[in-house]
C-alpha cells in the first residue's frame, strides 16, 4: 500500500476516525490490529518476518532484564553470607562471570540471530553474484526468488537498538508483547523509518490515550499534505526523466551525466523528505509525536554536518549501536595503545577512531542495498570525512590569516560545494555497476553534448517544458519554506498564528496544487518512495 | 456558546466555497467532448430524451454508425434510440440497458454482438467514454465495477478532478464555453457521417488459437436475455455488417447456436447484403469499418421492415406529440447533412 494510494489515504482516515471513536485505553491495540493489516497487504507471508524478530527481540529483552534482576539479587545474597571475605569474593567473581557470559550469549543469540534473517532475505544473491564473478562462465549458481519483506532493514535495527538499550539499561523492558510489537510493525513506520528508539515512542505517546484535538488532527493533515507536495509535484515529476537517463547508459552521457546528478539529488531530497512527512503528520493526526529525520541537509556547510541533518535516526542508530560498540571493542582498543606508541598521541588516537567509522560507513553502505555501488558509496562517505579530518588544521589555519573569508558569502559557498559533494556521490546510488558509474563520470569530461543537451536534448527525457516549470516552481517554495524554518523555525506554527482567511488560502491553495500539479493517476507511474527499496 | 457557533457557521462557509470551487474545477478538467472525439458525450445524451422508444440499440460503434433513427421513424414510425458508444463492452451494454430500463420500457432491444468478443475490459479511455455519461443509480456503480481495469480506481469515476486534474495543460475554449451546457452530437444516438471511402483491400482474420468467446462475456449476454424477459421485451441479436475487425464464422455459428438454444432471433448483416441493398463502395466512410449515413439508412429500412414484421410493432406516425418531436430532430438531422456536405465538399 503506497502512501501516496488512494488505498492508503482512505485506511488513515478510517482508522484516525475510529481510533478517536474507542475508548482511549485500546487505542494502542487499535493501532497494532491496524499496523498488522496494512503489513499484511505487503503480502500476508511477510508477517511471518516481523512476528518472528519481534518475539525474538522481546524474548531476549525480557531475558536480558531477568539477568539484571538475577544478578542484583544474587549479589544482594553473597554479600549478606555468612562466609570468609576471600570465598564471598571467589563466589561473587565467578557468578558475575557466569552472568556476564550468560548476558553476552542471550544478547549475540538474539542479535545475530535477527541479523542473520535480514542477511538472507537481503544479501543472498549479492553473496551469490560475487561467487559467480569468482566462478567464471560456465559454473554459475542460480540467484534465489526470495522478496525483501517490507521494512525489514528498518524495523530489525529499531528492534537491536530496543534490545541493546535494554542492556544498556536505558530503558526497562516491555513487558507486553503486544505493546513492543506495535513499537517494530506502526505502520506509518514500518516502510521507511525514523528508526526510532523505544523510548522516543513511548514518550511519543504510541501507547497513550489521546483524545481528539483539532491541533494535532489540523498539524497532521497540514504535515501530510506537504509531504504529499514533495513527493508527486517535485519527487514523481523528476522521476521520469530521471530514470529516463538512468535507463539508457549509452545515450545518456556527458551533460546528461550532470543532469542526472542534480535531478537525482532534487528527487531524492523531495521523495524521502516527503515520505518522512505523510509518516510525522500521519502519527501526529493521532496524537503521536515521533522523532523529526531531516534538518534540511542542503544547507549543510560541510558533509559532516550534512549527516547531522540527514536521515538522524540511521545516523544516531549507526553511531548509538555500532560506532560506540565497535570504537569501544577489545580490538579497537588495543590498536589504540599500539597506534598510540608508535605514531604518536595525536595520530594515535585518530586512527582507531578511522578504523571504527570505516566499518560503520561499510555497514551503512550494504544496509543501504545489497551491491557493491552501496558499499563504495558508504566508503566514499567515509574517506571525505577522514580526508576533512586531517585537514581542519589547515581550514583553521587558513581562516586565522583570512578571517574576512567565513562570512555569509563563504557559507553559502561552502553549502553549494557540499551540496555539489552530495550531488557526486548519488551518482553511485542510480548504477549498479562501479565500472559503469566511473565511465559515465568520465564522459562529463570527455563528452561533449552541452549544446545539444541545452538545444533540444533535455526536453526528450519524458519531462515537457510545463513539467521543468512546475518543479521549478516546486522548488522555489521547497527552498522558501527551508529557508524560513532554517531561520526563523516552523512554518506550521507561523501560518497558524495568521488570520483564519490566510490560514485558509494558504492550506487550500497547497491542496488544490498537490490535486491539479501532483503527478499521479492515469499517464504517470505511481513511483514507490526511493527508499522503501533500502 | 456564540464564539462556537461562529466557528461552526465559518467552517461550513470555508467548506461550502471550498468544495463548490472544486466541483467547478471538476467541471472545466473534465472532457467535453464536443469536438474531435466527440463519442464520450453519446451516453449523457440519452437523459435529455423523452423516454417514450419502441426499439432500444446498445452496443458499440456497429450500432450507433450503422443504423439511421431518423429513417426507423419516417419510414415504418418506429420511435427508436441507440445507447451505444466507443466500444462498448457487453457488461457496459448490460449496465446501460439496466440503467434505461428504469426510464423506460421499450418493445424491443437490438444488440450488436460484436462485443462478445471481449471478455474483460481493453482501454481505460473507453470505459470513461461508456461510463462517465451515466447518472449515478446502482447501474452505473455496477458499471463501472464490471469495467475497471486493474491500474483504474472507483474513487476516480467518483471525483473524475482525480483522474483529469493534468489536463489544465491542454484547455481549450470549448472546456469553457460549455462548463454549464452541452452540445448534442448525435440524432437519437447516432452519430452521422456522409463521406464515403470505399472498402478496398480488407484484410482477413488471422487464425486464431482459441474461437470459443469469454465466460464473462456469455454471462453478461445471459443477464441481457434475462433482463429482457423479466421486463417483457423482445431481444434481437444482431451482427452488423462492418468488414472489420473481422467476424470469423467460427464466432457467428456460436451466435447461432446461441440464438437457437434460447428462442432468440440473429440476423448477421454480414451475410444479407445484398438483400440490404449495400454497396461497399458507397455506403461506408471508412473502408469498410462503419457506415456513412447512406450505408446505415439503408440498414434502417431494411431492420425496420423486419421489426414490424417479427415483433408487430406499430407505426406510431400518428402520434401528434412524437410528430412534433421528430419534426424537430429531422430538421437538425438535415442541417447536419448539409453542414457535411459542405465540410467535405459533397454536391
Amino acid at each position: 500500500m503506497l502512501f501516496t494510494s488512494y488505498s492508503f489515504i482512505g485506511f488513515v482516515l478510517l482508522l484516525a476516525l475510529v481510533y478517536y471513536l474507542v475508548p482511549g485505553r485500546h487505542q494502542w491495540k487499535l493501532l497494532l490490529l491496524g499496523s498488522l493489516l496494512f503489513y499484511a497487504f505487503s503480502g500476508p507471508w511477510n508477517l511471518l518476518y516481523i512476528l518472528t524478530t519481534s518475539l525474538t527481540v522481546w524474548g531476549g529483552a525480557l531475558a536480558v532484564e531477568k539477568n539484571y534482576a538475577d544478578k542484583k539479587a544474587r549479589l544482594k545474597e553473597l554479600k549478606k553470607a555468612d562466609l570468609p571475605a576471600d570465598q564471598k569474593k571467589a563466589k561473587t567473581q565467578a557468578f558475575k562471570k557466569k552472568q556476564a557470559a550468560d548476558l553476552k550469549r542471550i544478547m549475540v543469540l538474539t542479535i545475530v540471530f535477527n541479523l542473520l534473517i535480514l542477511a538472507v532475505v537481503k544479501y543472498t544473491n549479492f553473496l551469490i553474484s560475487n561467487i559467480n564473478g569468482i566462478l567464471g562462465e560456465g559454473r554459475q549458481l542460480s540467484l534465489l526468488s526470495i522478496a525483501l519483506p517490507m521494512g525489514i532493514s528498518f524495523y530489525t535495527l529499531q528492534a537491536i537498538g530496543y534490545l541493546v538499550d535494554v542492556h544498556r539499561e536505558v530503558i526497562p523492558a516491555e513487558k507486553n508483547y503486544f505493546k513492543f510489537l506495535l513499537f517494530i510493525s506502526f505502520f506509518p513506520l514500518v516502510i521507511q523509518g525514523p528508526i526510532c528508539r523505544f523510548g522516543e515512542v513511548t514518550e511519543g505517546r504510541l501507547f497513550a490515550e489521546n483524545r481528539f484535538s483539532w491541533k494535532n488532527v489540523s498539524f497532521g493533515l497540514e504535515r501530510i499534505l506537504w509531504g504529499f507536495f514533495k513527493k508527486l509535484v517535485i519527487a514523481d515529476r523528476i522521476s521520469a526523466a530521471v530514470n529516463t537517463v538512468i535507463g539508457d547508459t549509452s545515450t545518456y552521457r556527458g551533460a546528461y551525466i550532470l543532469f542526472l546528478m542534480l535531478m537525482y539529488t532534487i528527487e531524492l531530497y523531495a521523495d524521502f523528505t516527503g515520505g518522512i512527512d505523510i509518516t510525522i503528520g500521519v502519527a501526529e493526526m493521532l496524537g503521536i509525536t515521533l522523532p523529526e529525520n531531516f534538518k534540511r541537509p542542503y544547507f549543510s556547510q560541510s558533509l559532516k554536518e550534512y549527516w547531522r541533518r540527514w536521515h538522524i535516526s540511521m545516523c544516531e542508530w549507526f553511531r548509538n549501536y555500532l560506532f560506540y560498540p565497535v570504537s569501544t571493542s577489545k580490538p579497537i582498543r588495543e590498536l589504540t595503545k599500539f597506534s598510540k606508541a608508535r605514531m604518536g598521541k595525536d595520530l594515535g588516537r585518530r586512527i582507531p577512531v578511522y578504523v571504527s567509522s570505516f566499518v560503520v560507513w561499510f555497514a551503512t553502505g550494504i544496509w543501504h542495498g545489497a551491491s557493491w555501488n552501496f558499499i563504495v558509496w558508504g566508503l566514499l562517505n567515509w574517506a571525505v570525512l577522514m580526508i576533512s579530518e586531517e585537514l581542519e588544521p589547515l581550514y583553521a589555519g587558513f581562516h586565522k590569516r583570512f578571517p574576512g573569508a567565513s562570512g555569509p558569502a563563504y557559507s553559502v559557498f561552502c553549502m553549494i560545494r557540499t551540496f555539489l559533494l552530495v550531488c557526486f556521490m548519488n551518482l553511485f546510488d542510480c548504477y549498479a555497476k562501479i565500472g559503469e558509474i566511473l565511465s559515465l563520470l568520465g564522459s562529463v569530461f570527455t563528452v561533449h553534448n552541452y549544446g545539444a543537451f541545452f538545444s533540444g536534448g533535455v526536453m526528450e527525457l519524458g519531462m515537457s517544458g510545463t513539467d521543468y516549470a512546475v518543479t521549478g516552481l516546486g522548488i522555489l517554495v521547497l527552498l522558501a519554506v527551508s529557508i524560513y524554518e532554517e531561520r526563523k523555525g516552523s512554518v506550521r506554527e507561523m501560518i497558524a498564528e495568521r488570520p483564519y482567511i490566510v490560514r485558509t488560502l494558504v492550506w487550500t491553495g497547497l491542496f488544490v496544487a498537490v490535486l491539479l500539479i501532483g503527478a499521479y493517476g492515469a499517464g504517470y507511474d505511481a513511483s514507490q518512495f526511493i527508499y522503501n527499496r533500502f | 456558546m456564540k464564539k462556537r457557533s461562529g466557528i461552526i457557521i465559518r467552517t461550513v462557509i470555508t467548506l461550502a466555497v471550498i468544495i463548490t470551487g472544486l466541483a467547478l474545477l471538476q467541471r472545466l478538467l473534465m472532457p467535453k467532448y464536443v469536438d474531435g472525439i466527440v463519442e464520450g458525450a453519446f451516453v449523457k445524451e440519452y437523459y435529455s430524451e423523452e423516454k417514450d422508444h419502441d426499439v432500444l440499440f446498445i452496443g458499440d460503434c456497429e450500432v450507433y454508425e450503422n443504423f439511421s433513427p431518423k429513417v426507423l421513424w419516417e419510414k415504418y414510425g418506429i420511435n427508436s434510440y441507440i445507447r451505444g458508444s466507443a466500444e462498448q463492452y457487453i457488461f457496459q451494454s448490460y449496465y446501460l440497458l439496466e440503467d434505461a430500463l428504469r426510464y423506460e420500457t421499450p418493445k424491443v432491444v437490438v444488440f450488436n454482438i460484436q462485443s462478445l468478443q471481449f471478455n474483460e475490459a481493453q482501454s481505460e479511455a473507453y470505459n470513461r467514454m461508456s461510463i462517465e455519461g451515466m447518472r449515478w443509480s446502482p447501474s452505473k456503480v455496477g458499471c463501472i465495477l464490471a469495467s475497471m481495469k486493474e491500474d483504474e480506481h472507483f474513487i476516480e469515476y467518483v471525483f473524475p478532478i482525480l483522474r483529469y486534474h493534468s489536463r489544465w495543460k491542454e484547455l481549450k475554449s470549448t472546456d469553457f464555453e460549455y462548463m454549464f451546457k452541452t452540445k448534442p452530437v448525435t440524432f437519437n444516438g447516432y452519430y452521422m457521417r456522409i463521406d464515403a471511402r470505399p472498402a478496398e483491400n480488407v484484410p482477413k482474420g488471422k487464425p486464431l488459437g482459441d474461437y470459443s468467446f469469454g465466460e464473462n462475456a456469455w454471462k453478461y449476454l445471459d443477464k441481457i436475455r434475462d433482463l429482457c424477459a423479466k421486463k417483457g421485451i423482445d431481444l434481437l441479436l444482431i451482427k452488423a455488417p462492418s468488414l472489420y475487425p473481422y467476424w470469423y464464422d467460427e464466432w457467428n455459428e456460436q451466435c447461432e447456436e446461441y440464438a437457437r438454444e434460447n428462442g432468440l432471433n440473429y440476423i448477421n448483416f454480414l451475410g444479407i447484403t445484398d438483400e440490404v441493398g449495400l454497396d461497399y463502395n458507397t455506403d461506408t466512410y471508412d473502408g469498410g469499418l462503419h457506415m456513412n449515413l447512406s450505408g446505415a439508412e439503408k440498414l434502417a429500412d431494411y431492420l425496420g421492415a423486419y421489426l414490424q414484421k417479427e415483433y408487430g410493432l406499430k407505426d406510431r406516425r400518428s402520434d401528434t406529440h412524437l410528430q412534433e418531436i421528430w419534426k424537430e430532430k429531422a430538421a437538425a438531422y438535415d442541417a447536419e447533412i448539409e453542414r457535411q456536405k459542405e465540410l467535405y465538399g459533397i454536391e
